[in-house]
């Protein structure tokens, strides 16, 4: 196995000569600076990625650089630099190639798009600088003035991506005018060979990518480490710091016995239900900041693997990243250490979810990731992409009417399809987009013309409306767009939505008082909460709050934002604390914008719990969590 | 195989054609089973079957087919027949769906039955929910039934996936 992996500095070998050539014929002063060389990848990925990335570094070099003088003119040395780093990320391998060039010239790039028919000047106003660069992937696209024999022939960037995408992979650029463009060659996994290691839990194996692990411990009753309970959760002391465990058959809920499938051999024999041997090894793994241990029966050796997809119908399982065949020919599971730490919401969400989201959100000003898409009328129409949970285009022939709504079946389920309103008909031909929102066990399908784009931006409702189905409407991408409703289609697919989840899950409603000074997140949350059985209340800022504790008031939690005008989340939850009429009450942080000092700081003025606004999921979970810890204290 | 042979591959599917059709039968709980002989890649014993945790039942696992991943879907399960006895025989049928292979398991495959058109029909009103999910019509034999199995609606209602 191991020769199959050659370092990728192999494919590197002729490029300082290249280079060398290039900067005699082309006049100009270049270095190349080559840093991960040693990074393995497939032989086979590697032969093929050689020439684009030949490519690619002739691309810099002639349009990328400029001539000395320019450079000089533009105030940088005269020695220009194409760099090539080539490393390991998140199950790809990635390979940037940068320069300190000039960068992209947008302008032409833009003249040549209209001139070549691929977009329309009022296409290109909306797109983004990036959105635009990357018109240099298409076919016979080349903005060089004069065809030199090093580029510009017009077979340029279109092969180079073709190339790459024939292996799966991704390239895109990012180029700041002046100072130079990055091209990014994302090469996946499922090509690349991985060292994983091999362990066992109920006599089933899977392998871990050894990525992902920091160390291996042996937890004993009788050694040092030792795995301790609190309450139900197990923790071990490691190097004097708490971590998380899971069980691995928890996860995979092994813990009844494997089912009786049939008459096959199911692996190991030892498998022994109910009872766990005393030696348990602790796999500690990493997911971003968050470190937890993976606790298993048996370790055995690593392996080099070649992760393999799995097969469709069990891609939806998230703790496996793939599978493979070992050394033996026995076929195992790959797990996903991500897949698993999301899974084990109460870990991850505390701990890493908010802090990576809070890193996320904290870049943009309270920006959201919206999906815009057309329906009905030509006014683009806008959903924050946390509430789709995918996006599916079927064929309308699988559409079928019962009850007097459409249906169709999906996932082995009936799924409602609603319309954006009744005016509009869904298409009786062709293909049908739809956007997919879930729930827990519900899913429905909302008919849509044509998903335009997903934008980042900020979401200020500037108007209401009072049409259904519409929350109201923002400037989203420079243009007025119609912010959508979800939970009103919820209820046009399952008009019973509201009153089932409020039967199954919440005995006695529960009171919420929701503070957020948005308009728009009153709206979304107040239906997501109430979807979730719980009785809201929902006022516009802290005054109004005190307000409604002045007139006698009381509810089970509180859900407050921490960014309000006037008196802030933080100032809240302190004066609501130091008072005896609702000290008790739990409160839960909301915010777009989270920092890890926020977090601390919120804990520290007694919110029980701090959430992504926009994580629904993680709001109620933290709800839940909060209101049975305080049911059992009460 | 018959005289058929050179058959186009559509019209060997279709049933309702008055030429005879070739079919691979197999038994699942007592019941027969046709599934059409084109479709129909391999038949093996399996020796070893990786469980994966968390999956719909019906996937019994993966197995190594030749170095290729096959998922393994017990027939009996699929179609709500009583487990198998452990220990019992199990013959795994491998097919392709959507470049995808999928491996079947049953209690024994029997022989390819050359097939006429009139002896099929259409299914029974009566049929069970399970077997009329996936079953395309029924084969009169002299002495039983035959199920003929269609085999996109044997993975595709478990996937759930749309025509992607």
């Amino acid at each position: 196995m191991k020769t199959r992996m050659q370092p990728i500095g192999n494919a590197w070998q002729k490029l300082p000569r290249i280079v060398r050539d290039l900067s005699h014929e082309l006049g100009k002063k270049i270095e190349l600076k080559m840093i991960g060389a040693e990074t393995e990848l497939d032989r086979q990925v590697l032969e093929l990625i050689k020439d684009p990335l030949t490519h690619m570094i002739r691309n810099s070099a002639d349009h990328g650089l400029e001539k000395p003088d320019k450079r000089q003119a533009a105030g940088k040395t005269d020695l220009g630099t194409i760099k090539l780093n080539a490393y390991h990320e998140g199950g790809h391998v990635i390979i940037q190639i940068s320069d300190d060039g000039a960068g992209l010239n947008i302008e032409r790039i833009k003249q040549k798009a209209i001139s070549s028919g691929l977009a329309t000047e009022a296409e290109l106003e909306e797109m983004s600088d990036l959105q635009i660069g990357n018109f240099i992937f298409k076919a016979g696209f080349s903005t060089a003035e004069k065809i030199t024999s090093v580029s510009g022939r017009g077979v340029g960037m279109d092969v180079v991506r073709t190339n790459i995408e024939k292996i799966g992979g991704t390239v895109d650029v990012r180029s700041t005018q002046g100072k130079g463009s990055v091209f990014t060659v994302k090469i996946p996994l499922t090509l690349a060979i991985v060292s994983a290691l091999v362990v066992e839990s109920y006599g089933e194996r899977f392998a871990i990518p050894q990525i992902s692990v920091i160390e291996l411990v042996r937890a004993s009753d009788n050694s040092e480490h030792k795995i301790e309970q609190l309450k139900s959760s197990p923790v071990l002391r490691l190097r004097d710091q708490l971590l998380p465990l899971v069980y691995l058959n928890d996860v995979l809920r092994m813990n009844r016995k494997a089912p009786p499938v049939s008459g096959i051999d199911g692996g190991q024999d030892n498998l022994v239900a109910g009872k766990r041997p005393k030696d348990d090894f602790v796999v500690v793994t990493q997911v971003g900041a968050f470190r937890f241990g993976i606790v298993v029966d048996r370790v055995f050796d690593t392996e080099e693997i070649v992760v393999k997809p799995v097969a469709p119908i069990l891609r939806h399982i998230s703790v496996f990243s793939g599978n493979t065949i070992l050394g033996d020919g026995s076929v195992i599971m790959i797990l996903d250490p991500n897949g698993i730490a999301n899974m084990y919401g109460n870990i991850a969400v505390d701990q890493d979810e908010t802090k990576v989201e809070a890193a996320v959100t904290e870049e943009g000003d309270k920006k959201v990731s919206l999906l815009i898409f057309r329906a009905g009328d030509d006014t683009p129409k806008a959903v924050p992409l946390s509430l789709v949970a995918r996006l599916e285009e079927l064929d309308c022939s699988i559409v079928e009417h019962s009850n007097g709504r459409d249906v169709i079946q999906y996932r082995g389920q009936l799924m409602p399809l609603v319309r954006i309103s009744d005016n509009y008909p869904l298409r009786t031909e062709g293909r049908q987009q739809m956007l997919v929102f879930t729930d827990e066990t519900r899913t429905m399908g909302l008919a849509v013309d044509e998903i335009v784009d997903i934008v980042e931006d900020v979401l200020k409702i500037e108007l209401t409306s009072d049409t259904t189905g519409i929350v109201g409407t923002a400037v989203i991408a420079n243009a007025a767009t119609e912010v959508i409703d979800v939970s009103h289609y919820l209820v046009v697919a399952f008009p019973d939505w509201f009153e089932e989840s409020r039967k199954t899950r919440v005995k006695a409603a529960r009171r919420i008082l929701l503070i957020d000074d948005s308009p728009f997140f009153r709206n979304m949350l107040a239906p997501v909460l109430g979807t979730a059985g719980y009785k809201v209340t929902a006022v516009e800022n802290a005054e109004q709050a005190l307000a409604l504790r002045d007139e006698g008031f009381t509810f089970d939690a509180i859900v407050s934002d921490i960014e309000m005008p006037g008196i802030s989340g933080f100032e809240l939850a302190s004066m609501i604390k130091a008072d005896e009429r609702w000290g008790d009450t739990p409160i839960v942080a909301i915010s777009a914008h989270g920092t890890a000092d926020d977090f601390e700081r919120g804990r520290a003025v007694g919110f029980s719990d701090y959430v992504v606004k926009m994580d629904r999921g993680a709001l109620l979970r933290s709800l839940t969590e909060t209101l049975s810890v305080y049911g059992e204290a009460v | 195989m018959s005289t058929n042979t050179m058959q186009t591959d559509n019209e060997a599917r279709m049933p309702g054609n008055t030429a005879t059709s070739d079919y691979v039968t197999m038994s699942v709980g007592g019941q027969l089973f046709g599934i059409p002989v084109l479709e129909v890649h391999d038949v093996f014993v399996p020796s070893k079957l990786a469980h994966v945790p968390m999956a719909p039942p019906e996937v019994a696992g993966v197995l190594n087919l030749r170095g290729r991943i096959v998922t393994a879907i017990d027939l009996r399960q699929r179609l709500g027949f009583e487990p198998r006895d452990p220990g019992a025989q199990v013959m795994a049928v491998v097919i392709e769906y959507q470049g995808e292979p999928y491996s079947l398991l049953v209690d024994a495959v029997g022989e390819v039955l050359s097939l006429e058109a009139n002896c099929f029909e259409r299914n029974p009103s009566n049929l069970d929910a399970k077997l009329r999910d996936v079953s395309e019509g029924i084969f009169r034999l002299e002495d039983r039934l035959m199920v003929v199995i269609q085999l996109d609606k044997i993975i595709l209602l478990l996937n759930g996936a749309m025509a992607a």
